[in-house]
């Protein structure tokens, strides 16, 4: 069968696993300057999915698409250590402010400015946001079926997919036809690690906005080397609505946003010493909490 | 027009206790608002489920039922639901947080050009006022919810477009019996007018489902471990303590995304929900979203090495030190005590 067009919708989030002390204004606000930027984490089992369709399919290609600033730019040249054959950042200050429902608009445009695919594929969540909601949304704006928590891909027929669901409470084996958009769990397949040729051959992919602050004497690699461009999309390349787009197009606003600062309640401190420990045994027992 | 719904899960012909729990939250929402409470159940073999949904307050109870629309695919209950949702045109709509209301809330939502809060730990009414705007809305739905990495708590709102949709996890509220023969008006609808064949492209092959073996929800006493418990191995130590105080074992989203405990066991904003008369929480933090699935236990007991750490100030009783010392020196001193 012929290859698959693929594209994997990615996102570059701050490390919120790890927000430790040192991410803490005085404040109490979050300074998201010293979280490190990842590449989301079930962005990346995607991105596995994708690859190995491209293994077992010859004449795959997958296509990262991501929206976000500048900076985004990062998780597209790691998709392409990984192998990955190309990436979009879709970036614009019209963009800011977009919920979900804007931030789905707006790849869905993208998307159709991409030509003709067979395949979408996204993590199902963002440890951000953690809605899960773009993926879904992509799929109903561009009419197509989706599939939500899938684990891995079956079988490949020009007819379609057959993929296995992990649910809460158990799987499912499930067939859709292509086009289709699917969104992946952590429980699918780690992603490869980086391939250290993709590496040396990638190093300096770089958007039209980086090369700007590009040091001089790697300027010429662009014109010989054409799969080093990183494609920039802006709100220029798309067709819109600009009502639809950012802070406008999002029907759901943040009404406020409180600090979470915490009470301390009058709590019985102890250590690990013997008397204290029996003690609050005893205590607990006797007020029938426990025993 | 303008009344609140709630989409009610069915699995093996029972209502998912998530979606009483809404019900139950939706009545009080629809006695302040002072509108309908309206209950949608999609699905197949439904006799008498309307029986189900009634005592808790539902007005009106939409059924849907049809062999192809069980087990859920997204096609067409997103495609009923948006039908439905057109001609009623409600003002609220809410599911629960779910796997199924996860696939279905933003194809809905978005089809409906309505805005979508997903796992909102509380919900409330009020007002809002836009300045820029010049404008005021009344009796709007505050969506609220942990987000950032759980530093702070949103209030968020859909001044403008309808319905304003929310999904709340399993727990979060409480179910509640309004009354037994609460007077609803059931309507059966005819699938036909909201489906066509191309909604059910997307064909189930297999399933597997497993009753849960854990009941967490349930437990009286939750014996939790965090981060700060080191390893799969470390967490022994936790099973038994619960096995000698008859408590379940639970675990912080970091714990499970470091393999130290199954996915199952997970409680927090994206977990479970529980209100056990006592929880020992074992080298956990504390961020929001896991004391947003812990902070209505009855007792607290925090264990770990940090003084500071966010969970002790939730905590009836601070244990400051190792759990690799406390919690055999609590086994051996609930054992002497208790002979």
């Amino acid at each position: 069968m012929k290859g698959l067009r693929i594209i994997v919708l990615a996102k570059q989030v701050p490390d919120t696993r790890n927000v430790g002390k040192d991410a803490m204004k005085a404040d109490g606000t979050v300074n998201r300057a010293v979280l490190p930027a990842i590449f989301n984490p079930e962005d990346l089992n995607a991105l596995e999915l994708a690859l190995r369709v491209k293994d077992e399919v010859p004449g795959t290609t997958v296509t990262i698409l991501t929206m976000g600033p500048g900076r985004a730019a990062e998780i597209i040249r790691e998709g392409l250590y990984r192998g990955a054959d190309g990436g979009i950042l879709l970036t614009d200050r019209a963009f800011a402010g977009s919920d979900t429902l804007a931030t789905s608009y707006a790849l869905c445009q993208a998307i159709k400015e991409m030509g003709k695919f067979d395949l979408i594929v996204a993590g199902r969540q963002a440890i951000d946001g953690d809605t899960a909601q773009v993926g879904p949304q992509v799929a109903e704006k561009l009419g197509i079926n989706q599939v939500t928590y899938v684990e891995a891909i079956l079988q490949i027929e020009k007819s379609g997919l057959k993929v296995r669901r992990r649910l809460d409470n158990g799987v499912e084996t499930v067939k859709a036809p292509l086009p289709l958009l699917l969104t992946v769990n952590s429980s699918a397949p780690d992603c490869r690690s980086r391939n250290a040729r993709l590496l040396m051959k990638y190093k300096h992919a770089r958007t039209v906005t980086e090369r700007q602050n590009a040091a001089e004497d790697y300027l010429y690699l662009y014109d010989s080397r054409p799969f080093l461009n990183i494609h920039e999309m802006t709100v220029n390349e798309i067709q819109s609505v600009p009502d639809q787009l950012g802070l406008t197009g999002s029907p759901t606003k943040v009404k406020r946003i409180e600090n979470v600062i915490l009470q301390a309640k009058d709590a019985k401190r102890l250590t690990a010493a013997d008397e204290g420990i029996n003690d609050l045994m005893k205590e607990l027992i006797e007020s029938h909490v426990i025993g | 027009m303008d009344n609140l719904f709630v989409y009610c899960e069915v699995e093996d012909g029972v209502v998912a206790d998530v979606s009483l729990e809404l019900l139950t939250k939706g009545r009080s929402l629809a006695n302040e608002l002072k509108c309908q409470l309206e209950a949608v159940i999609i699905g197949a073999g439904l006799k008498d489920i309307e029986k189900q949904a009634i005592p808790y307050g539902a007005d009106v109870v939409h059924i849907f039922d049809d062999p192809r629309l069980a087990p859920y695919t997204t096609a067409p209950h997103a495609a009923i639901l948006i039908k439905l949702f057109q001609e009623e045109k409600p003002q609220i709509a809410l599911m629960g947080a779910t796997p199924i209301g996860r696939d279905l809330g933003p194809r809905v939502s978005s089809a409906l050009h309505s805005g979508l809060t997903a796992d909102c730990t509380s919900l409330e009414i009020g007002d809002h006022e836009d300045k820029k705007a010049g404008k005021t809305y009344k009796n709007l739905l505050y969506q609220i919810r942990p987000a950032f990495g759980g530093n702070i708590i949103a209030w968020i709102i859909n001044p403008d477009c309808r319905p304003q949709m929310a999904t709340v996890r399993e727990g979060v509220m409480r179910k509640q019996i309004i009354n037994a023969n609460y007077p609803s008006k059931v309507n059966h609808l005819e699938v036909s007018k909201y489906v066509s064949d191309t909604d059910f492209a997307v064909q189930i092959i297999e399933r597997h489902l497993e009753k849960r073996k854990i009941n967490i929800k349930g437990a009286s006493i939750v014996v939790s471990g965090g981060y700060g418990v080191g390893s799969k191995e470390n967490f022994k130590l936790l099973y038994e303590l619960a096995d000698v105080l008859g408590a379940e074992v639970g675990a912080s989203r970091a714990a499970v995304d470091a393999g130290y405990a199954e996915h199952e066991r997970q409680i927090g904003q994206t977990g479970i929900t529980v209100r056990p008369k006592l929880y020992i929480a074992c080298g956990i933090s504390g961020q929001v979203q896991h004391r947003a699935g812990m902070e209505e236990s009855a007792q607290i007991i925090s264990i770990n090495t940090d003084p500071d750490a966010p969970i002790n100030s939730l905590a009836d009783y601070v244990i400051t030190g190792d759990i690799s010392e406390i919690i055999p020196k609590m086994i051996r001193y609930y054992k002497a005590n208790t002979k």
